[in-house]
């Protein structure tokens, strides 16, 4: 028996699935001044008489992080930087405080310049004095020689309550995304090491001690212990509930978009062969781009309730939702009430008078009846949509490729059917359709659909292998690990060390099954050095892709 | 907390081809742009506001044949990494055309600077002109442009010189390192162009040892008067970076920071990168200054691990010799009018005999080309090559401007040709066409 809440801005859903059956759902408002309160208090009535003993694990979806960096309700952080030569650098300072400190390591791995300890101490001193309580250390290419990060938290010593590393955030290359990654690490880290604390403790105290696991923006878990050093990872983690919840309710491996249509906005996501579409580095939160893998998932301000004005005589729908629909006492009219005049909507009689009172005014303007006039806005809408997804396709299709081979015959992104969430999901089906060509598909049940997915997310990571032989060091840096390996090490051994670091790693966090590591990229490079073979530049991505832990009955998505 | 935004819009076309080499230890090899991406990755230049990055398309063969007499044919001659480093310029050019962006720099490889107009094999790492290939679609769609290219590779960019040196619509200036002491062993002041470009072929040969302080004097001294004068609508940097002083084939002392200074105040539309093998110590940080110039961001702190300003500073007799050769330059650039008076009107037709050799390839080629003294147009020209491989072709061009007389006689000469020559090549730009007979 999996439990599983999402919280999102405004609603908390709840669900249990046991063995691909749902057996129990509730939706409940988001307290977002207390939400550790909204939580238990789900958690609670969805226990309510329930067998406690079969319950094997606990997804949770949070937004503690999300809010705490939207709300600006974060721990202040000393960020302690190593820029190098390079790109000007005052930009990046993101904390309360910051240092730029002189040394450099280049895009080797080589220390360039020694690191001045004596520099180190003085910030540490000052940061504690200015009332810092987390720091964030990143220098330059850090990934490829972490040398100088590890001696800097070193010398800061234990004065802070959490210091987080650039390379422990990610193996990619890019360092203004990584010290604000670190930056954002420490600025979460009490406020969900809190929560996690808490939630944990309530959970033993009703009787339930089970794994709990923590959504991330990958469509992936982690478990609480590992978020706990990692929070991060937490940030953004609804649309990927609401991916993973498609997913579940229509599973399909081909290439398809993903799309969830609510009152304010809709979802796009994108499957490749059935396998989710990342952002090509990682999310942006607030004004950070981040190095935190994500669902690539774009928002378009375009829902059942968006407002609709006239511009030129054209419709013109969103992006903002200025209330409810005019039929509900609303200020403007929405696509909600062109469904109601059609009748693809239930309402009753006054409600649907009112609905259509809103689209007269409309149709007065543009010469046509209300019938007209709704399904020109239905139309209209259909047209956002596709315009928005062909744009978003071309973007895909484009993104720079670097090898012959991936130039002319890698692979383009052509779905083949579109998947529907969300209240329009069913009336809008059908105008899709026929607009772009493509079977659309809609669960009859998608009330908790978000919940449902963070329920059935398993967990996921992914590692970044850099091997440079003639250096005779292999690097793991989400791993920390940092080995010597010998001169003939070859990109074959680095895939298979790959894989096996990736199942250690799933054994010692105690991931409870077979889990499927593979390999996503792999180069190796020959090194002449003059006229000779000087090694080889290995380089290796691996990674557990997010994906079902159980699917769900037929009978529950028909 | 400030995100950058760069002052130019820039499109990056970005293609390392990771799976291309012409040999395993060939400086033309996968490693080239390892870590100039690793560089560019780690700076985060792709969330820079104003910068992005774009795939390059890929040319055509009539493009190619547009520029080039490839023997027998493109299709032998030519790869597909030729056509997608020919493609990645021309999406580079076309974004500039069409103001998709301000401007536009293209990292693709292989290079194409060495290649010529007869094609029989690979020169100096190239076997198409990737600029020239361009700047030719380009005017096909845009009509005449008056084009400029610098070109400031270690190496004189004798394709380049080949395929403009009857065309004074197209300023060639390369700066390269003495043809004395490197290949391709040409480059000199007295190579001024043919009969229709004469003078619009701008050489200056700089001695080993040359540093930031004199490649900055040449720029500001005789490129840019020039330029003024000349007053193009596009200005093309091929942007080599064998200058450098760590580059393993080169004997300067150029720097990343030198780069970057040439690079803004040249302010080309266009950058292309050409030459340049020293793939660790200079690349990256060439590339970085290069890239911050052309966005308008400031580039002051991009330098090698091993700079040192006093090191690399060159000597006085270097800086007393350069500007005696940039005073040299700059006065035949003022009297090119004069000049061509003396050397070449009243004539009927320049015949000029060159040697060819194909480093790569190891082809020895010989050239009698005829330029036509035209008053009305530039003149049709023809090559009559031979190589050490039993080839003898002809080869006809007919120029884009030219006149009905020179249209004729170029199609006049395709038809009557001999039976000595294994093959006849008719390049006509005024109607786009290309004839090949065997
Ligand atoms: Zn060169
Ligand atoms: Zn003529």
């Amino acid at each position: 028996m999996i439990v599983a809440i999402d919280m999102g801005g405004t609603n908390i859903d709840g669900v249990i699935v046991e063995e691909g059956r749902i057996i129990k759902t509730i939706k409940r408002p988001t307290d977002r001044s207390n939400l550790f309160n909204t939580i238990y208090f789900t958690l609670k009535e969805l226990l309510e008489n329930q067998d406690k003993s079969k319950i094997t694990r606990i997804n949770l979806s949070t937004t503690v992080s999300t809010n705490a960096i939207v709300e600006d309700k974060i721990t202040p952080v000393g960020m302690i930087i190593q820029p190098g030569p390079g790109l000007p650098y005052e930009n990046l300072a993101c904390g309360r405080e910051n240092a730029f400190i002189s040394g450099y390591i280049d895009h080797r791995g080589n220390v360039v310049e020694k690191m001045d300890t004596a520099e180190i101490v003085a910030i540490g001193d000052r940061f504690v004095a200015a009332g810092i309580e987390a720091c964030g250390v990143v220098t330059k290419f850090s990934t490829r020689n972490p040398q100088h990060e590890t001696m800097i938290r070193d010398l800061l010593g234990d004065r802070f309550a959490t210091i987080t590393l650039g390379h422990t955030m990610s193996g990619k290359l890019n360092f203004p995304r990584r010290v604000y990654t670190a930056y954002l690490n420490s600025a979460v880290h009490s406020s969900f090491y809190n929560f996690a604390t808490n939630i944990k403790k309530s959970l033993e105290e009703e009787g339930v001690a089970v794994p709990i696991y923590i959504l991330k923006a990958d469509g992936g878990t982690m478990s609480l212990e590992a978020a706990q050093e990692k929070p991060v990872e937490t940030i953004l983690s609804g649309p990927a509930a609401s991916f993973m919840g498609i997913r579940a309710l229509l599973p399909t491996d081909e290439d398809a978009v993903l799309l969830d249509i609510g009152g304010t906005t809709t979802d796009i996501f994108f499957l490749a062969d059935g396998v989710p579409l990342f952002q090509p580095l990682g999310i942006k939160i607030r004004e950070y781009k981040t190095l935190v893998r994500a669902i690539y998932s774009v928002s378009m301000g375009l829902g059942g309730d968006s407002s609709i004005d006239l511009i030129d005589n054209k419709i013109k729908i969103g992006p903002e939702r200025k209330g409810k629909p005019y039929a509900y006492g609303g200020p403007k009219a929405t696509p909600t009430d062109a469904m109601m005049v059609l009748g693809l909507l239930e309402a009753e009689a006054g409600v649907k008078a009112r609905a259509e009172e809103a689209l007269d005014v409309i149709g007065k303007v543009l010469n046509l009846n209300t019938i007209e006039t709704a399904t020109l806005i239905l139309d209209t809408m259909g047209e956002m949509i596709k315009s928005k997804l062909q744009g978003l396709l071309e973007e895909i299709n484009s993104q720079p490729v670097y090898t012959i081979k991936e130039l002319l015959y890698g692979k383009k992104l052509e779905p083949k059917l579109i998947n529907i969430i969300g209240g329009p999901a069913k009336i809008l089906a059908p105008i899709l359709e026929k607009k772009l060509g493509l079977p659309c598909n809609y669960p009859s049940n998608y009330l908790v659909a978000n919940a449902i997915g963070a329920a059935l997310a398993r967990p996921t990571m992914e590692i970044s292998m850099h091997v440079d032989t003639s250096k005779k060091i292999l690097s793991v840096p989400e791993l920390e690990l940092y080995e010597r390996v010998k001169s003939s090490f070859s990109l074959s051994d680095a895939k298979e060390r790959a894989l096996n670091l990736i199942h250690e790693h799933a054994q010692k966090t105690g991931m409870p099954w077979d889990v499927e590591a593979e390999i996503i990229e792999e180069t190796s490079f020959n090194m002449v050095r003059g006229f000779y073979s000087s090694g080889k530049d290995i380089r290796v991505k691996a990674q557990i892709r997010p994906g079902l832990i159980q699917e769900l009955r037929s009978d529950e998505n028909a | 907390m400030k995100m950058l935004k760069a002052k130019n819009k820039l499109g990056l076309v970005f293609f390392p081809a990771f799976d291309w080499r012409i040999s395993p230890s060939h400086p033309e090899r996968e490693e080239r742009l390892l870590y100039t991406q690793d560089q560019l990755s780690e700076e985060g230049i792709e969330d820079i506001e104003g910068i992005k990055f774009y795939n390059p398309s890929l040319a055509e063969e009539r493009d190619i044949e547009r520029v080039h007499f490839c023997v027998p044919d493109v299709k032998s001659r030519v790869t597909e990494s030729h056509l997608i480093s020919a493609g990645g310029v021309i999406k580079s050019l076309e974004m500039v055309m069409t103001k998709q962006v301000d401007k536009a720099f293209a990292l693709t490889r292989p290079p194409g600077h060495h290649a010529q107009r007869v094609v029989y094999g690979d020169r100096g790492f190239c076997i198409i002109n990737v600029e020239a290939v361009a700047i030719e679609k380009i005017r096909q769609k845009y009509g005449k442009l008056r084009v400029a290219i610098v070109d400031t590779d270690c190496h004189h960019g004798d394709g380049t010189e080949d395929i403009y040196w009857n065309d004074k619509d197209t300023l060639v200036i390369s700066f390269h390192q003495d043809g004395r002491t490197l290949y391709p062993g040409t480059g000199f002041i007295n190579e001024m162009g043919g009969p229709g470009g004469y003078g619009y072929n701008v050489n200056i040969p700089l001695p080993p040892g040359t540093g930031e302080e004199g490649f900055l004097y040449v720029l500001d001294n005789l490129v840019m008067p020039i330029l003024e004068d000349y007053k193009p609508d596009l200005i093309i940097n091929s942007a080599g970076q064998d200058n450098h002083y760590t580059d393993p084939l080169t004997s300067m002392n150029f720097t990343a920071q030198g780069y970057a200074q040439l690079n803004e105040r040249l302010n080309p539309d266009l950058a292309v990168l050409e030459g340049g093998y020293s793939i660790e110590g200079a690349l990256p940080y060439v590339n970085l200054g290069i890239i911050l110039a052309m966005a308008g961001l400031d580039y002051t702190k991009v330098k090698e691990p091993d700079y040192n300003k006093e090191k690399l500073r060159q000597s006085r007799d270097i800086t007393d010799y350069i500007k005696k050769t940039t005073d040299t330059v700059y006065r035949q650039w003022q009297m090119k009018d004069d000049l061509y008076i003396r050397n070449i009107r009243g004539r009927d037709y320049i015949q000029e005999n060159k040697r060819i050799y194909y480093d790569t390839d190891g082809i020895m080629e010989n050239q009698v080309r005829r330029f036509k003294v035209c008053n009305k147009c530039t003149g049709v020209n023809t090559i009559d090559s031979s190589n050490d491989r039993g080839r003898h072709i002809l080869a006809i061009t007919i120029p884009r401007d030219a006149c009905s007389s020179c249209l004729d006689e170029g199609y006049r000469l395709y038809k009557t040709t001999s039976h000595r020559y294994t093959n006849v090549y008719l390049q006509d730009r005024v109607n786009d066409q290309y004839l090949i007979k065997e």
